[in-house]
């Protein structure tokens, strides 16, 4: 009996699933996990009446299938079992969820600390102000706590540094401030255009990225089958979203390196970005711009126009200040072997989207599991190997670089207004349905199951942010404190992502 | 006498409008209108209206400092000279009293900060002690060597005697300013040692030792800036007012040179990203290096050496 492989978004009806005995599913699953082409995108439990039913689902790069398997177990029994993370790390995140929200317990498990403090966490004593730290008892050593009140106006984290003088030796980074239960209210509100809007607020800097995950899941599961001018407007909002987002990231570096031509002249780039988002469909940060089942908002020669006269301006000004930052000896001094993650590391704790890449480990959706047109582009991930913020900034540029080819490609041949798109159907019952995207950040995943009915009953999330924050951790250590905050804007990780 | 007044008016009157200068020259080089020249002289003035709030774990230290530093400042500068006229104050050796009055300024802050318990302002602490530490042996070698030259040891002596030499002291002369600009950037933590726009707190040096400041206390210390920016600026201007001149010369170079001074500090914020702090030191022995370079040239040029 084997794991059984679907595309991506494809749905199945969950009795197909094969259920292995604990031991069993543990082997198999950290087994493909020591395989680098093979890497876990979600290990949930589903809490079914006496029950848990741990899926796992492990993404395969050679050929684009996602292997699926499940184990049933007794989280009542409250006996521990043995984790996948003692056997490989990447999976320390999902453990620590199951641990959390079902009160499972690991004989081996190296980091079980609480991970978002969820509403419905098993253990209600574990509380935001009891985390346990990790300490080192030292008269030589100093600690530095940061937040969870942000000194600028992002989000809420806590930051807990073990110093030597200027030098970070550990940070431990808490989180869960931002929770609001989303995945619970996926189930809960029933209507479709409630569940679109939920989607579009996961993370509010990745709205193209999570809403098009959704819609692409529901469609799947409704047995729709998505017209051109659906996919290519969803593809052209990918791709847009992915440059302002860039852009926004190399004026922050800029920013926190002081480097103020940078900053304003990149800030000052990024304007017209979202802008157009506004023309397109009335909201700078592209909500409302995708509905699962139909294109409210169609790509029309007026919208092409407009991003060719956007990038008309807008690629030589961003050439010539991206050439002018990365010949200044001052910003390179401040971004070269800063904040160095090794692809080694990057493996172990399975790292996504263009944080892997900048250590040389390939994760890119589009191009392994193809979604959208991007079957049709000959997509080819840009790699960097040096895993340091100077890789991070130059990934920045290369992919606003590549993003706006893609665009340019695409709007030469807007597909015909005489598309007509099929109903939604009722959602499959019993079913189960996986869906990726590569957001800007990484790779989105988010995973349905319907009950009898056709109703949904569970809706998981995961963010790229969930295993990235584990990078910025390992990135800052043995860097200057004062380095920290450049490391952590070369990441820009999601709070409310990894929240939920 | 009123002529001795005259420096600290016009030192006065160039720290109302000396960041203000800063932040236009870097607002006009990004691109952006920006603030009119005197928006941070009309912020310190809210903050000077306003009351200060003191954390419950300070004690009368944290309430002291900002008034000594302050006031040590108001000190420093009667002893700045305005081209051949005498500061207010002026004797054998003064300014060894001044580089002393500044840092006994510093000390305060710096024991203020750790009075706060807080880990971040210890740690900015010791970052602007160390680099106070550092920047001191430039200021030293630089002055004894003009002491050396010109054979005074006040300020006034010194600036006055300068002038009278070769086109060689024109030459020192710029070198000179050259260090002192430095200095005044590492003593009013500007770049690139230290970003004072920055919302970071881990990557402050002064900004972040003032963090629990407030109200009227906030705007001594901010003030405390321009003050210290003019009268670095007064400094270098004297290596540039010739003697002899009078007032309506004196005066007009003497504001060009602060204006040009500001003008400098801007365009260095505007192009160039700041130091990674452990780069810092570095840089700042550079500058004794500069300083022991002016040394040696003065003791070739003096024949004490040959």
């Amino acid at each position: 009996m084997n794991a059984i492989p679907i595309k991506n978004n494809q749905t199945l009806k969950i009795q197909d699933i094969p259920v292995f005995p604990y031991e069993e599913f543990l082997e198999l699953n950290t087994g493909m996990a020591s395989d680098v082409y093979l890497h876990c995108v979600n290990y949930f439990g589903h809490l079914l009446d006496d029950h848990l039913r741990l899926y796992c689902c492990m993404a395969d790069d050679t050929n684009g299938n996602i292997l699926i398997s499940s184990a049933v177990i007794n989280p009542g029994s409250g006996l521990p079992i043995p984790s996948f993370t003692a056997r490989h790390f990447a999976f320390h995140v999902f453990e620590r969820e199951l641990h959390e929200n079902f009160g499972i317990q690991y004989t081996d498990h190296p980091w079980l600390k609480p991970l978002r403090y969820s509403h419905n966490r098993a253990d209600l004593h574990s509380e935001i102000g009891n985390y346990p730290f990790y300490r080192i008892e030292s008269e030589e050593l100093h600690e530095v706590g940061v937040g969870p009140i942000h000194a600028g106006i992002i989000e809420p984290g806590h930051f807990r540094f073990i110093c030597n003088g200027e030098q970070i030796l550990h940070l431990e980074i808490q989180l869960g401030f931002q929770h609001r239960g989303i995945e619970q209210l996926f189930p809960e509100k029933k209507t479709l255009l409630q569940r679109n809007i939920l989607a579009e607020n996961i993370a509010g800097d990745t709205v193209i990225g999570h809403t098009v995950a959704f819609a692409d899941l529901w469609e799947s599961l409704c047995d729709f089958k998505a017209g051109d001018d659906i996919l290519y407007a969803r593809t052209i909002a990918s791709e847009l979203e992915r440059i302002a987002i860039h852009t926004g990231d190399l004026s922050a570096i800029c920013t926190d390196v002081a480097y103020q031509l940078g900053s304003a002249v990149f800030g000052r780039l990024r304007t017209p970005v979202i802008n157009t988002f506004q023309v397109w469909c009335g909201n700078r940060l592209a909500k409302s711009l995708i509905r699962a089942g139909r294109n409210p908002y169609p790509v029309t020669p007026d919208i092409a126009d407009a991003l060719n006269r956007l990038f008309d301006a807008y690629e030589p000004d961003l050439n010539e200040m991206y050439q002018r930052m990365k010949t200044l000896p001052s910003v390179l001094a401040r971004l070269e072997r800063t904040g160095t993650v090794t692809q080694e590391q990057a493996e172990r704790i399975g790292a996504v989207g263009p944080a892997a890449r900048t250590s040389g480990l390939i994760r890119d959706i589009r191009w392994t599991h193809p979604y959208l047109r991007y079957g049709h582009i000959p997509h080819q991930p840009i790699v960097k190997h040096h895993g340091d913020v100077y890789s991070r900034t130059q990934i920045r540029k290369q992919e606003i670089s590549q993003s706006i080819r893609y665009i340019r490609n695409l709007i030469g041949e807007i597909p015909g207004t005489g598309i007509t798109n099929s109903e939604l159907k009722a959602p499959m019952a019993n079913a189960f349905v996986l869906s990726l995207t590569e957001g800007w950040r990484g790779e989105i995943c988010h995973c349905a199951i319907t009950d009898s009915a056709g109703d949904l009953i569970l809706y998981k999330i995961k963010d790229p942010s969930l295993h990235n924050w584990t990078a910025l951790a390992l990135a800052v250590r043995n860097n200057d404190i004062s380095d920290f905050p450049i490391c952590n804007k070369s990441f820009n990780l999601s709070y409310c992502g990894h929240d939920l | 006498m009123m002529m001795r007044v005259l420096s600290i008016l016009l030192i006065l009157l160039t720290s109302f409008f000396f960041t203000g200068i800063i932040v236009r020259t870097k607002s006009i080089f990004s691109g952006r209108k920006g603030p009119g020249i005197m928006q941070p002289m009309k912020d310190i003035f809210r903050s000077l209206r306003k009351g200060s709030v003191y954390s419950e774990t300070t004690s009368f230290i944290f309430q002291l400092a900002p008034t000594i530093y302050m006031a040590t400042l108001l000190m420093a500068i009667l002893f700045i000279p305005f081209g051949n006229q005498k500061g207010v104050l002026s004797f054998n050796g003064d300014f060894v009293l001044f580089a002393y009055l500044l840092a006994l300024g510093k000390f305060f802050m710096v024991i203020a900060s750790l009075d706060t318990g807080s880990s971040f302002e210890g740690m900015g602490a010791s970052r602007e002690a160390l680099y106070s530490m550092l920047v001191e042996p430039a200021f030293f070698i630089l002055m004894g060597s003009f002491a050396l030259l010109t054979g005074y040891t006040s300020f006034a002596g010194i600036f006055g005697a300068l002038h009278f030499g070769s086109y060689i002291s024109y030459g020192l002369g710029i070198l000179a300013s050259f260090v002192f600009i430095t200095i005044a950037l590492i003593e009013n933590s500007r770049m690139p040692v230290d970003d004072p726009k920055t919302h970071l707190e881990l990557t402050m040096i002064h900004e972040v030792m003032i963090l629990d400041n407030s109200g009227y206390d906030l705007g001594l210390v901010l003030y405390g800036t321009n003050l210290k920016f003019a009268m670095y600026g007064a400094i270098i201007a004297n290596f540039f007012l010739t003697p002899g001149y009078e007032w309506y010369f004196s005066v007009p170079i003497y504001i060009t040179v602060q204006v040009g001074f500001a003008v400098i500090v801007g365009t260095i914020e505007s192009f160039s990203a700041r130091f990674r702090m452990n780069h810092n030191p570095q840089f700042i022995f550079m500058f004794t290096s500069i300083s022991l370079l002016i040394f040696l040239g003065i003791l070739l040029g003096t024949g004490k050496i040959s």
